[in-house]
C-alpha cells in the first residue's frame, strides 16, 4: 500500500508498504528518518517515541497505515530550522545525559512533551513521565539533571518574554 | 633571569587556563550533538542501495541431534536470495573468543536454546522471517544437561561437547577451573584457630547485559573478493581474527569499521551476527544487513554466568579474619566464550578486598545445555562479591560487631598481599572508602505525613499508603581487576597526527577503540589537547586500518587506549620540539606545548605551533602495553596475575513493603577511588550506570531458564530498572594516583557493578530479617509465600 503523512512538517510518501509494517519501520527504512530507535519493537522501551498529532506514542506499536494523512514529529524535528539544538536537546548534551545515546531520541520527545504540559515538574513527576523510557547506561541521574536543566531554562525563557 | 622565569610561568598559567577541555575537565562529548539530533548512525541505522536483510533460524531445543535440514521451500519464497547452512561455511567451521568450540552454524547437533542453524537473505525483513519458518529441520530431541549435578556426572547424563582439540572427555563437562591455596590453606587445624565460624550458600541468577541497541550491522561484499563490515562491537580486531578463518579469507580482506554502538556491557565481546552477515553478503554478492529483534538479542549473545557458591569464614573474637574457604560453580552454558577469564577473576578476587591469612578457593565453569555465558560488566567478581559481602554481614552479626567496622578491620591496604600472593603496589583505600560512604548524610526518614505514593515500593501501582513499609540500610565494598590478566598482553594502538588546518593546529586521533557509550572519544580528545596544547581535535572513525585497541571491557579503555593516545601524542610533541630545536637552536629543556604555542618555563613563548608546523604534518603511532602479568598457578592460584585493582564502596537505603514483598531502593550511595578522573562528568556517569545495573541484579533481573529453555526473552518479561526503580545515586570520587598507570588513573566502569548489589541485599535483610541467599531477591523471598 501507499502511505502519505507529514513528517517534521514535510509531506512524505512511502510506497509498497506491507500491512504489517510499523510507523517506526516506515520512518527508519522508507523515509530516511532513522533517528527514532528500535530497541524492543514491542512497546516496552520508549526508544521509538515520536509525536503523532502532537501526542507522544511508541511508533513501533503504530501500524503504518494508521498514520495516513496525519502529522508525525520525530527527534529529527526537535532542532530549530537553522539546525540549532532545541532546548531539551541542548540540556541533554550539557548535563551528560547521553552515553550510548540509544535511549536519547525517545527521552527527548517524552521530555519535550512533559515540559510542554508542565514546565516545572517535580522530581517524582519527571520519574513518572519518563518511566516508559528505558536507559541502560546512565542510571538516570544525569537524565534527571537534564530535565531539571531544561525545565529551569524553559522557565527562564518564559520569564524573559 | 628570575623575572623572566616568573614571567614565563605567568604566561603558562594564563595559557593553561584556556585549555579547560584537557584532562581533568568535563568537555562535552564530541558525538553528543549528533546523538541528540537523531543523526548518529548506529549499526541498525545503516542502509545501502540494493541491500538485503539477513536473519537466522534458531533452535527451539536446548539439546538435540539434527537429523536433516531441508531448505528447498524457503529458497522458493519470492524475494529470497540465499539460504545457508553449515555446509555453506567455506573455511573453519568453529570460532570462539578463547576456545574455538562454537560452530558458525550448528553442525548435526544443537547445544542451547536459540543456537543458529541456518541463514536467510531476502529483500524485506518480513520475507526473510517467513522464509526461515519454511526451513524444515528434523530433530532428535535429547534431554538437556542443565544442572551442576548433571554436568558433573557425564557418565550418566552425557557430554555437552564431543571430545575436541581443547577438551578431551577426561575433563567431563568442566570448561575451566582454578584452585587457590594460600597461607596454611583451610584444614581442621586452621579452623580451630577461629573463635567464630560462619558459612553460607549463595546463588546468583543469570543476568543479561540488555544494551538497548540491538546486535546489528551491514556487510558489503568488496571487489577484491573480501568484505567490509560495519558493526557494533567491543573489539574490532578480535572479531576479525575470529571471522577471517571461517570466511576463508586473509585478514586484510576482512575490513571492519565501527558503526554506532548502543551500549555493550560485555555482551558484544563475542561474535553475534558478524560472520552470518558476511557469509550472506559473500554468497549473494549484495550488501546484507542484519538487525536482531529483542527476543533474538536475548538468544544471540552470552549472559552473566549464574553462580552457586559456598563460603566459610572464620575469625577471632575481636573480628580478625583467620581463614576463608570458597567453592564457586559458574554455569558457562553451551560454549566457552570468556569462561576461563571469568573463572580466573572469581578465583583470584573471590575473597574480596580483605587480608586473610589462610585461604582456599576452587572456582569452576561448566559446560551445559543452558544459554552460553561470558562477559558482562564485572564478570567473576560480581558473583563472588555477593557471596563474600553476605558473609561479612553474617560474621559481623555472629561477632556482635558493626558490619562496616568489621570490614575496615580486615580491609586490604597498599602493601598487603592478595590471596594470589600478588602485592597490592598502588593505593588501596578500602577502609577510607567505607568510612566516607558511612559518613555521607542519610536521606530523610519516611515521612508518612507528606507521602507521595509514587516514591514507595509498588510506586504507580498504588499498593500502599505507607502501611507495612520498613526501612533498611546496608553497606558493601568490592574489588575488581582492570585490564586483561593472567599473562595476556592486551595492548592498544593509537595514531596521532598534528597539522595545520584552516590556520589552526589540529590533532587527529585514530584508534580502533570501540566507543560503546562510555565516552572514550571524549577522553582521547582531552588527552590530545593536554599533550599537544591544541584545542581542535578530530577523532578518526575506529576501524581495522590502525592496530588493535583491545576490547572495550575490563574497565581498560582509558588506561590502555588512553595510554596509547598519550604515548603517540608525546611522540608527536617530541618530534615537533626536536624540529624546533634543530631549526632554531633552542637549548631549554623545559619546553612544552600550551595554548597553541611552544613555550618554555624559563624563556616564555617561543613560537606558535602553526608556524613551527608549516605545511608539514607530524604523525606518530604507538602501542601501549601494560606491565606484564603471569598466569595463576593451576593448583595454588599464586601469581602476579592482575594489572591493577579498583575498589568501590556503597551504602543502600531501601524501603520494603513487608506484606507484599516489594522493594524500593531509596538511595544508593557510591564512593570510588578512580586514581585520576580524566573526565569527572563521565566518571560519575559510569559509576551511576554501574550502580544501576547492580540494582537490577539485586532485585529485578534474571533470565529464567527451565530445562534449558529461556522463558523471558523480552523486555516485557525481563525487567531492567526504569527511572522509577532507580533512586538518587550520590557519588563521591577519590583520586589517589596509581604510580603504574597513565596519569595515575584507575579503570572505572566495573567496580560499582561489583560492589553495589550486596549493599542493597544487606539493606533488605536489615529491613526484613530474611537470610536472602539468592539474587535477584524476589517478592516471594520476602513474604514467605515461597
Ligand atoms: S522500540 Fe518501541 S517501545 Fe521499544
Ligand atoms: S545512554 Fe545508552 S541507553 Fe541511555
Amino acid at each position: 500500500m501507499r502511505v502519505t503523512f507529514s513528517a517534521n512538517g514535510k509531506p512524505v510518501e512511502a510506497d509498497d508498504v506491507w500491512e504489517g509494517e510499523s510507523l517506526l519501520y516506515v520512518l527508519r527504512e522508507r523515509v530516511g528518518l532513522p533517528g527514532s530507535k528500535n530497541a524492543c519493537e514491542q512497546g516496552e522501551c520508549g526508544s521509538c517515541t515520536v509525536y503523532l498529532d502532537g501526542v507522544p506514542v511508541c511508533s513501533c506499536l503504530v501500524a503504518a497505515g494508521q498514520v495516513q494523512g496525519r502529522e508525525v514529529r520525530t527527534v529529527e524535528g526537535l532542532a530549530g530550522e537553522d539546525g540549532e539544538l532545541g532546548l531539551v536537546q541542548q540540556a541533554f548534551v550539557d548535563a551528560g545525559a547521553v552515553q550510548c545515546g540509544f535511549c536519547t531520541p525517545g527521552l527527548l520527545v517524552q521530555t519535550d512533551a512533559l515540559l510542554a504540559a508542565d514546565p516545572q515538574p517535580s522530581d517524582t513527576d519527571i520519574r513518572e513521565a519518563l518511566s516508559g523510557n528505558l536507559c541502560r547506561c546512565t542510571g538516570y541521574e544525569k537524565i534527571m539533571d537534564a530535565v531539571r536543566l531544561a525545565s529551569a531554562r524553559t522557565c527562564a525563557r518564559g520569564a524573559e518574554k | 633571569m628570575t623575572t623572566r622565569t616568573i614571567q614565563g610561568q605567568k604566561n603558562l598559567q594564563k595559557i593553561n587556563q584556556a585549555s579547560k577541555d584537557g584532562i581533568g575537565g568535563s568537555p562535552l562529548r564530541p558525538d553528543g550533538t549528533l546523538k541528540v539530533k537523531g543523526e548518529f548512525a548506529y549499526s541498525s541505522d545503516l542502509w545501502h542501495e540494493d541491500m538485503l536483510w539477513g536473519t537466522a533460524l534458531r533452535s527451539p531445543h536446548p539439546r538435540a541431534n539434527i537429523l536433516s535440514v531441508d531448505v528447498s521451500e524457503a529458497l522458493a519464497v519470492p524475494g529470497v536470495y540465499a539460504v545457508l547452512t553449515h555446509e555453506d561455511v567455506p573455511g573453519e567451521k568453529y570460532y570462539g573468543l578463547e576456545i574455538a568450540d562454537q560452530p558458525a552454524l550448528a553442525i548435526d547437533k544443537v547445544r542451547y536454546h536459540g543456537e543458529a542453524i541456518a541463514l536467510v537473505a531476502a529483500d524485506h525483513p518480513e520475507t526473510a522471517r517467513r522464509a526461515v519458518k519454511k526451513i524444515k529441520v528434523e530433530y532428535e530431541v535429547l534431554t538437556p544437561i542443565t544442572t551442576e549435578e548433571q554436568c558433573l556426572d557425564p557418565e550418566t547424563h552425557g557430554y555437552v561437547h564431543e571430545p575436541h582439540e581443547y577438551r578431551s572427555h577426561a575433563y567431563g563437562n568442566v570448561c575451566h577451573e582454578q584452585r587457590l591455596v594460600s597461607g596454611l590453606g583451610v584444614t581442621d587445624e586452621v579452623r580451630a584457630l577461629a573463635d567464630v565460624v560462619v558459612s553460607g550458600e549463595y546463588e546468583v541468577g543469570m543476568q543479561d547485559q540488555a544494551f538497548l541497541g540491538p546486535e546489528s550491522g551491514l556487510a558489503v561484499p568488496a571487489e577484491d573478493g573480501g568484505v567490509d563490515l560495519y558493526v557494533a562491537t567491543q573489539w574490532l580486531h578480535v572479531d576479525r581474527q575470529q571471522m577471517a578463518p571461517v570466511l576463508d579469507l586473509p585478514l586484510e580482506k576482512v575490513r571492519l569499521t565501527l558503526a554506532g554502538v548502543g551500549g555493550a556491557f560485555g555482551g558484544r565481546e563475542d561474535l553475534s551476527m558478524q560472520i552470518h552477515a558476511c557469509l550472506l553478503a559473500l554468497r549473494t554478492g549484495k550488501p546484507v544487513k542484519i538487525v536482531y529483534a529483542r527476543d533474538e538479542s536475548f538468544f544471540g549473545h552470552v549472559h552473566r554466568h549464574p553462580a552457586r557458591m559456598r563460603y566459610e569464614h572464620g575469625a577471632t573474637r575481636d573480628g580478625k579474619l583467620v581463614f576463608a574457604d570458597c567453592r564457586i560453580v559458574l554455569d558457562g552454558g553451551a560454549y566457552a566464550s570468556a569462561s576461563p577469564a571469568v573463572v580466573g577473576n572469581a578465583a583470584s578476587l573471590g575473597h574480596g578486598p580483605y587480608v586473610i591469612p589462610n585461604v582456599r578457593m576452587h572456582a569452576i565453569a561448566l559446560y551445559s545445555n543452558n544459554p552460553s555465558c561470558g562477559a558482562m560488566r564485572g564478570f567473576g567478581a560480581v558473583q563472588a562479591a555477593f557471596g563474600y559481602e553476605s558473609q561479612m554481614d553474617r560474621l559481623a552479626e555472629a561477632l556482635g560487631m558493626d558490619p562496616v567496622e568489621l570490614r575496615q578491620l580486615n580491609a586490604v591496604t597498599q602493601g598487603d598481599r592478595m590471596p594470589t600472593g600478588q602485592e597490592i603496589d598502588a593505593p588501596a583505600p578500602v577502609a577510607e572508602l567505607l568510612q566516607r560512604v558511612k559518613d555521607m548524610p542519610l536521606p530523610p526518614p519516611l515521612d508518612l505525613e507528606h507521602l507521595d505514593v509514587r516514591t514507595l515500593p509498588g510506586a504507580l501501582s498504588n499498593t500502599s499508603h505507607g502501611e507495612g513499609i520498613v526501612r533498611g540500610v546496608g553497606y558493601s565494598v568490592g574489588i575488581k581487576n582492570v585490564g586483561f590478566s593472567e599473562g595476556f598482553d592486551d595492548y592498544s594502538t593509537a595514531r596521532v597526527r598534528l597539522e595545520v588546518i584552516g590556520g589552526e593546529p589540529v590533532a587527529m586521533v585514530h584508534t580502533a577503540m570501540a566507543e560503546v557509550g562510555q565516552g572514550g572519544v571524549t577522553v582521547h580528545a582531552q588527552i590530545a589537547r593536554t599533550e599537544l596544547g591544541v584545542e581542535q581535535v578530530t577523532i578518526h572513525p575506529a576501524n581495522t586500518e590502525v592496530g588493535s585497541a583491545g576490547s572495550t571491557s575490563a574497565s581498560r579503555q582509558t588506561y590502555m587506549t588512553g595510554g596509547a593516545v598519550k604515548l603517540a601524542a608525546e611522540a608527536v610533541r617530541h618530534e615537533l620540539l626536536e624540529r624546533g630545536r634543530h631549526r632554531y637552536g633552542w637549548t631549554q629543556d623545559d619546553l612544552a606545548l600550551v595554548g597553541g604555542k611552544v613555550v618554555s618555563a624559563s624563556a616564555g613563548v617561543l613560537i606558535p605551533i602553526v608556524d613551527l608546523l608549516g605545511e608539514d604534518a607530524v604523525e606518530q603511532t604507538r602501542e601501549h602495553h601494560h606491565r606484564p602479568t603471569v598466569p595463576f598457578d593451576k593448583e595454588t592460584g599464586q601469581g602476579f596475575g592482575h594489572v591493577q585493582y579498583t575498589f568501590c564502596a556503597n551504602r543502600a537505603v531501601v524501603d520494603v513493603d513487608v506484606e507484599l514483598g516489594l522493594v524500593k531502593v531509596v538511595e544508593l550511595t557510591a564512593v570510588q577511588d578512580v586514581g585520576k578522573a580524566l573526565n569527572p562528568l563521565s566518571v560519575v556517569g559510569q559509576i551511576q550506570g554501574g550502580c544501576t545495573q547492580a540494582l537490577g541484579l539485586a532485585v529485578m533481573e534474571e533470565i529464567v531458564v527451565e530445562d534449558g529453555k529461556v522463558r523471558n526473552a523480552s523486555f516485557t518479561d525481563y525487567l531492567i530498572p526504569t527511572i522509577l526503580d532507580t533512586p538518587p545515586i550520590p557519588v563521591q570520587i577519590l583520586e589517589l594516583p596509581d604510580p603504574h598507570a597513565p596519569y595515575g588513573l584507575r579503570g572505572v566502569g566495573e567496580a560499582p557493578t561489583v560492589s553495589a548489589t550486596p549493599s542493597i541485599v544487606a539493606a533488605i535483610r536489615q529491613a526484613t530479617g530474611k537470610a536472602l541467599n539468592r539474587i535477584p531477591v524476589r517478592p516471594e523471598h520476602l513474604t514467605d509465600t515461597l
